[in-house]
């Protein structure tokens, strides 16, 4: 676009309306890291001020010792883990199975694929419950990272299959000529090539589980010490004297790993998505 | 049912029979290596996807409460008793045309807001649209139950800055239904533009700049440009987020369940997701909660249709 002549007032406009814009969607984290760090008499007071003149530990001390929140942080990354790990090999098999192969069913077994990303998880709590039951998963961490695998696994798969597709087949052939097995090709080549869009991938698994409440409310009933970061950041939560502070830094303490992963995949993440987009 | 590698590869091998011993290329590819890659990601969706959802069919239609789940009583086949139950029940039909509403409100809020952002980062230098791009990351990247927590906080009657700001006093936003929706789909619309903007803006960049100018120097108005050139450019992008929006927003249940405490006072901000779930764990009326999910699968398959046939239109080849 820099070949357009835009009028320069219009062009500061515009930049004024974005800088603006920007300010107003970060001020939400803005206003929960900072009132993670406010004394509990500033969080409780009716003039909230933008700043803090003496910034506390408080609300964080409080976290981690009433409710165990460091328990609850590595149960949280234990599950959100073995899902990223299990769903990276499953569905990188799943991908290269749908594009380097040509077979029967291949299409039909896409557009299940297409078809399973918009089942409304949320409406399968039921019949889970019972399957988790009856396979004695309740109050595990298992019971968690079945049903998450299983979800990100549609999408993954679909995501995926751009970054499969891209890589030449030539070198599928040179690998074979050379004499190694499919097998080989698959492990030594293909994943270390597909890697990037793998990493992609990852970010939607790791925070549809890390975010997930509706599950771990519903199958982690009884044993607390298998709970995971939401239902222990609810706890905070109490008629009408709902601890701010506490909300607040358990908020921080879920927000900032996802924010900083996020981060660091950003790039990978919008070509990945670009990429599924135009698929 | 024959796999071959690729289209190419037959060729190419007939093409090298000289150089390459022919009976040892197929190194360990058949006609099931395709399905032995694909036997994880089907067994663990048949187990965790398609019999559950089996289940969910199964259960709509049976009588199944806390007293035939613990077994004191069996089960037995309703017929279509759960669906016309629900169907009767204004409340159900409430649920459900709140539930639309309030999606079709999120979708529009955030394609708007997305398409609106995204075509600002076009006209501006990169400093400012990197700030804009991060703060969206952002909120992109907030897990949706902190997200809930924080605004709820924001336009907490007491001690949000957003009250104090609005000089609203002690105005309780989630005790009105209207004002609670509104607040939800405040947090709703900020979590979910940045997919849209991001996914906008990247299909902006890519219309070929000499279309633009050849239609600037033709005197075309800006807006005139947009009309005419860049949305019909965009239109294949465009029904794609749009797609994906109905179907996040559709099935929105942490921010309602996190910010209007389970679905309101008296059940004046549920939809159907935290309906089901309010039938069928709070009041142990499994097979109802079993109903409203079959509906909403529904739905959403009529939704998936559409999708498909968006992307057939465009000539994707699966």
């Amino acid at each position: 676009m820099t070949a357009f002549r835009v009028r320069r007032p219009g062009r500061l406009l515009a930049e004024a309306a974005a800088l603006l814009t920007a300010v107003v969607v970060a001020f939400p984290l803005y206003w929960m890291v900072l009132s993670a760090f406010k004394p509990a008499g500033e969080i409780q007071s009716t003039e909230p001020r933008p700043w803090t003149l003496s910034p506390s530990l408080d609300s964080f001390r409080r976290v981690f010792e009433q409710q165990d929140f460091g328990r609850y942080f590595l149960n949280s990354l234990l599950v959100a883990t073995a899902v990223v790990l299990a769903s990276a090999v499953v569905a990188f098999l799943a991908a290269t199975a749908v594009t380097r192969f040509r077979f029967r069913f291949r299409t039909t077994i896409l557009v299940m694929f297409l078809v399973a990303q918009m089942v409304p998880v949320e409406a399968l709590t039921i019949p889970l419950f019972f399957l988790m039951r009856d396979a004695g998963l309740l109050n595990t961490l298992g019971s968690l990272v079945l049903p998450h695998l299983a979800f990100s696994l549609p999408f993954a798969i679909w995501m995926l299959r751009g970054f499969v597709r891209a890589v030449p087949e030539a070198l599928e052939e040179q690998a074979r000529i050379d004499g190694a097995s499919h097998a080989r090709f698959l492990w030594t080549i293909l994943f270390p090539l597909v890697l990037p869009g793998l990493v992609a991938t990852s970010v939607f698994s790791f925070i549809s589980t890390w975010n997930d409440f509706l599950f771990a409310k519903s199958f982690l009933i009884s044993d607390t010490s298998q709970s995971t970061l939401p239902m222990a950041l609810l706890v905070f939560f109490k008629p009408d004297e709902n601890d701010w502070g506490g909300i607040m830094a358990g908020s921080t303490v879920m927000t900032v790993p996802v924010l900083v992963f996020f981060v660091l995949v950003q790039r990978r993440l919008v070509s990945g998505l670009g990429g599924a987009v135009k698929d | 049912m024959t796999a071959t590698l690729t289209e190419r590869r037959p060729r190419s091998r007939t093409g090298r029979t000289g150089a390459t011993p022919t009976g040892t290329s197929r190194t360990g590819t058949s006609a099931w290596t395709p399905w032995l890659y694909l036997l994880p990601a089907l067994a663990v969706l048949g187990a965790l996807l398609v019999y559950p959802v089996y289940q969910l069919g199964l259960i709509s239609f049976l009588e199944y409460t806390q007293a035939q789940v613990s077994g004191g009583e069996p089960t037995s086949f309703q017929g279509l008793g759960n669906y016309t139950a629900l169907f009767t029940d204004p409340q159900f039909r409430q649920v459900l045309l709140a539930t639309v509403v309030f999606a079709a409100a999120c979708v529009a809020g955030t394609l708007a807001v997305g398409c609106a952002l995204a075509v600002l980062l076009t006209r501006v230098r990169a400093l400012p649209r990197l700030a804009l791009m991060l703060a969206a990351l952002g909120a992109w990247a907030t897990p949706a139950v902190t997200g809930s927590t924080v605004w709820v906080f924001l336009f907490d009657a007491d001690f949000g800055p957003v009250n104090k700001l609005l000089g609203l006093g002690d105005f309780s936003w989630t005790y009105g239904r209207y004002s609670a929706f509104a607040l939800v789909l405040l947090e709703v619309v900020w979590c979910s533009f940045p997919f849209v903007m991001v996914t906008v803006y990247a299909g902006i960049r890519a219309v070929p700049t000499e279309i633009l100018e050849a239609a600037a120097l033709d005197g075309a108005s800006q807006w005139r440009i947009w009309r005419t050139v860049t949305a019909p450019l965009l239109r294949p992008i465009l029904a794609v987020v749009t797609i994906q929006s109905v179907i996040w927003d559709f099935k929105v249940f942490t921010q309602i369940y996190v910010m209007t405490n389970g679905g309101g006072i008296a059940g004046q901000n549920l939809v159907l997701n935290v309906y089901a779930y309010q039938q069928a764990f709070a009041s142990s009326q499994y097979s109802l909660g079993a109903a409203i999910g079959v509906v909403m699968l529904l739905i959403l398959l009529a939704v998936t249709l559409v999708y498909l046939r968006v992307l057939r239109r465009q000539g994707e080849d699966l």
